[in-house]
């Protein structure tokens, strides 16, 4: 029997001015499992990500819950053992492929510095993973990629390696956040392939956001939809697809769009089901207000 | 028919290979577009899809002067923009907008999101009434007024990527190049910032280049698409043709390779063919 | 969790403690006539080596006791304060204008102009630094000026190297091409775009600067080769300890202290501005 990898409890978070981002969520990633998790621009899905791993800006506060990473709570260790244990188990592929690389180095030691610091490996044994892990993302020439600076690169060919710099690790949990939005489809889906070799033979878990309900339903196990900070589904790939539940659920199945038919789709969440949502988040909000004092 | 807004012949860029640069001198070039040739008509949208790495960026880059070209020509509106100077490009560049595709490094992370869709108005002649023109410039991409006073980093991903579009088209420029502005948003706000690319094509006649990787999406939107790989355009066609009869064989793997939204366990598995031998 | 998690808004300690001692320090020599207890130049005889206030022996008038010559160390040390303070604003003011000035431009427009400034600077940094300046001093003469001058121009070449490889990184980022494409001309997106992204390096570097300036004020002080040997600096003051530190330890120890303080309080403080700057780590 193994933990849960990632197990997040009734997480709240709130803004200075009062507003909470995180409205009570609640999300179990089990060891080897691809956890989607989709929802509006906005809604909260990059926070819970800095959440886990004890990144949150400064002014975005926790006010309850917890996370627990492989049975451990987060919240019951010193900063610095957290950060130890974070920096051990986890990797994060970011949302902003060029903001996450220091612009002034090459991209080389950026990449393999992790590896040795943090993890204690030897310069050679680093380099010859990040090498064997770029051309599996099919980076083509990895000795000008690897001396390059970030912006001599592609948006696609960035994205591709901090992907590598993430899997290099074999962490035990990986927060993916929107890895492929810079790839074109076929790289996309070399990638989605690694991810599955990876969960296979080193029971990775991930955390993988994205607005690609193609890409959920390739590689994801359960799905979690998160609307203004509150999940609002959360169901077994397979069901969810098959019968979504929630109304938004449904709008968005209805909207993505697909080249087979293009006109059918991309259009925008219906006014009733908005109107319904707004209500839902009041109601919850005032739930939440009634038992916090 | 009027003729197109921009006309590329034969157009190579090559830039410095820093990391072949020797201790003394300069680096030596690479090739990144190897002579591309086509028009973009006015008030037309058209898709530019390719591998990562294939140089549709640099070309969105060369298109809107950001880089000069090693050769070939450019024509914009009449005009050969190819190796125009910066001070005679400054009057063009209203009309020659690109929306970048790292929304968080195209935004300085030292002003208020007001004052970055404010700067390029002030700058072309627009200052007046700027504060109802920032308003409107992020209704119209569905952001929330409030966020005027925010700095980049108080921003999600895809509302950040909201700001750059709202920038630039805050211009009501004759051209913007798009370059993947959709992939970060969920499909109900894509279909919100489609559907005001549409409506600015067909009412105000923006020429719009849309670089992405979402071929549903180009489907949707483009009426030509060019495919590009290694620095060269594959195919270039009207896009229903594209779609319902690919021409070349990479442009049949990309449509093969994409993931529609159903089940399907075996999608994954590597077609026998491909597999190495063992 | 709550409180683990809810992080400490305001000013940090070391903020205070470093701002603290900077302006305490800073206010006894701007009202050093008014505030020390007695003249720094005041010798007598029958007061030498007085120890300071809790040792037995010590005067009331005297709190940090006296130095061979009887004269009062307390005061001679805000005194001092008053020639450490000058020689740190003006020498600092004057190395980071000048050295982030050529630093943007070689940063930011690359080329020729970066390849001439940064071989300024590979020559300049082939000098060992103390050496260079007890030179400089000894050829533009003693006093306060050519100590500042001396300072300066030994020093800029700290913020240009920091400050050019910062405008490199930001001239990066695409909301520089994002400017140029909003018809900003070159000048114009360097002071009005990447400048401001530097500045917090500028200010971490300033008050570090500060520090350094006050520490060569002092060695050349101690090599008498700072301004006239009469008016007290916390360097004088140190090389005469020196000579009497059998006897009398404090006259050593004080200046010491003094001087280690105000150069960790402004690297510190220097470190915390440049955070509270930072729209980003804020
Ligand atoms: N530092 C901050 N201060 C205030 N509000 C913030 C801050 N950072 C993010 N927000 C707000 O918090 C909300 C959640 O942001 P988050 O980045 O988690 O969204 P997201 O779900 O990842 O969206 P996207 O898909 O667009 O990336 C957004 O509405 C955003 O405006
Ligand atoms: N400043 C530069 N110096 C050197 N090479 C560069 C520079 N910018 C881009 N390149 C190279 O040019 C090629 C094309 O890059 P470009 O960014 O145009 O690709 P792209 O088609 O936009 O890819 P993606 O879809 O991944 O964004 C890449 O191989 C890249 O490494
Ligand atoms: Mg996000
Ligand atoms: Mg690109």
């Amino acid at each position: 029997m193994s933990a849960i990898c990632l197990d997040i409890r009734d997480l709240s978070a709130v803004l200075p001015n009062g507003q909470r981002v995180l409205r009570s969520v609640s999300l179990a990633v089990q060891p080897g499992e691809v956890r989607a998790l989709v929802g509006e621009s906005g809604a909260g899905k990059t926070m819970i990500g800095k959440a886990v791993l004890g990144v949150l800006p400064s002014s975005v506060r926790i006010v309850e819950g917890d996370m627990l990473l492989e049975g451990e709570d987060l919240g019951k260790l010193q900063p610095k053992a957290r950060r130890t244990l974070i920096g051990a188990r986890t990797a994060l592929i970011p949302q902003d492929p060029l903001t996450a690389l220091n612009p002034s180095r090459r991209i080389g030691p950026q990449m393999t510095d992790r590896l040795v610091r943090i993890l204690g490996w030897s310069g050679e044994k680093a380099d010859t993973r990040i090498r064997q892990l770029l051309d599996e993302v099919q980076i083509r020439d990895p000795d000008r990629v690897l001396k390059s600076y970030p912006h001599e690169l592609s948006g696609g060919m960035r994205q591709r390696v901090l992907i590598a710099a993430a899997f290099a690790a074999e962490p035990r949990l990986i927060v993916a956040d929107e890895p492929t939005t810079a790839l074109d489809v076929t790289v996309q889906k070399q990638i989605l392939r690694l991810i599955v070799q990876l969960q296979r033979e080193h029971g990775t878990a991930i955390l993988f956001v994205t607005h690609d309900l193609g890409v959920v339903a390739k590689i994801s196990q359960r799905v979690s939809v998160l609307y203004a900070g509150k999940v609002v589904e959360e169901a077994d790939t397979a069901a969810l697809f098959a019968a979504p539940q929630h109304p938004y659920t449904r709008a968005l199945m209805a909207a993505t769009p697909r080249y087979t038919d293009p006109f059918a789709s991309l259009k925008p969440v219906d006014e009733a089901v908005l109107a319904g949502l707004a209500s839902e988040i009041a109601a919850a909000d005032q739930a939440w207000r009634r038992s916090h004092g | 028919m009027a003729e197109p807004l921009f006309s590329v012949r034969r157009l190579k860029v090559a830039l410095p290979d820093m990391t072949r640069k020797p201790l003394i001198g300069r680096a030596p070039l690479v090739e990144i577009l190897k002579g591309l040739d086509f028009d973009l008509p006015r008030g037309s949208v058209t898709g530019i899809v390719g591998e990562s790495g294939s140089g549709k960026s640099t070309l969105g880059r060369a298109l809107v002067r950001l880089l000069e070209p090693s050769a070939g020509s450019i024509t914009f509106d009449g005009r050969d923009i190819t190796h125009l100077p910066e001070a005679e490009l400054r009057p063009l560049r209203r009309n020659l907008q690109m929306i970048f595709q790292d929304p968080m490094s195209s935004l300085n992370p030292r002003r208020t999101i007001a004052s970055i869709i404010a700067a390029p108005l002030k700058q072309n002649g627009l200052g007046d009434n700027l504060k109802a023109r920032v308003a409107e410039a992020l209704q119209r991409v569905g952001l929330p007024q409030s966020f005027a006073s925010r700095y980049r980093h108080e921003l999600s991903g895809g509302q950040r990527q909201r700001v750059g579009i709202a920038r630039a088209l805050a211009l009501s420029p004759k051209f913007v190049l798009a370059d993947e502005i959709v992939s970060g948003l969920d499909v109900s706000t894509q279909a919100q910032i489609l559907t005001l690319l549409e409506k600015l094509a067909a009412e105000m006649g923006l020429t719009v280049a849309f670089i992405s990787h979402d071929l549903s999406v180009i489907r949707r939107l483009c009426r030509q698409v060019i495919v590009m790989r290694e620095g060269v355009i594959v195919e270039a066609s009207a896009t229903d043709a594209l779609f319902d009869k690919p021409q070349q064989a990479y442009t049949r793997d990309l449509i093969a390779a994409i993931p529609l939204p159903e089940i399907d366990a075996g999608w994954l598995d590597i077609p026998a063919a491909a597999k190495a031998p063992t | 969790m709550d409180e683990g998690r809810a992080r400490r808004r305001g000013v940090p300690p070391r903020l205070w403690l470093a701002g603290g001692w900077l302006l305490l320090a800073l206010l006894a020599a701007i009202f050093a006539p008014l505030v020390a207890p007695q003249d720094p130049l005041a010798q007598d005889l029958m007061l030498e080596r007085l120890p300071p206030f809790w040792m037995a022996g010590a005067d009331p008038g005297y709190w940090l006791g006296t130095d061979s010559l009887g004269r009062d160390l307390l005061s001679r040390l805000i005194f001092g304060g008053r020639i450490a303070f000058i020689v740190a604003f003006a020498a600092a003011i004057a190395a980071c204008l000048v050295g982030s000035a050529l630093g943007l431009i070689a940063g930011y427009f690359g080329g020729w102009a970066d390849r001439i400034i940064s071989r300024i600077v590979d020559v300049w940094m082939a000098f060992p630094p103390v050496l260079f300046a007890i030179l400089l001093v000894a050829v533009l003469g003693t006093g306060l000026s050519s100590v500042i001058l001396a300072i300066a121009i030994i020093d800029w070449t700290r913020f240009c190297r920091v400050i050019r490889a910062e405008t490199m990184g930001q001239s990066r980022m695409d909301y520089v091409e994002n400017a140029r494409i909003a018809g900003y001309g070159r000048i114009g997106i360097m002071l009005r775009e990447v400048l401001p992204n530097v500045v917090p390096s500028i200010v971490a570097l300033l008050s570090l600067e500060m520090g350094i300036a006050v520490i060569v004020e002092a060695i050349l002080s101690f090599v008498n080769l700072s301004i006239s040997t009469d008016d007290p600096t916390w360097g004088g003051i140190i090389a005469e300890g020196r000579l009497s530190i059998h006897q009398a330890w404090w006259v050593l120890v004080f200046p010491l202290v003094t001087l280690i303080l105000t150069v960790l309080s402004f690297s510190q403080f220097g470190e915390a501005l440049k955070t509270r700057f930072d729209p980003v780590l804020r």
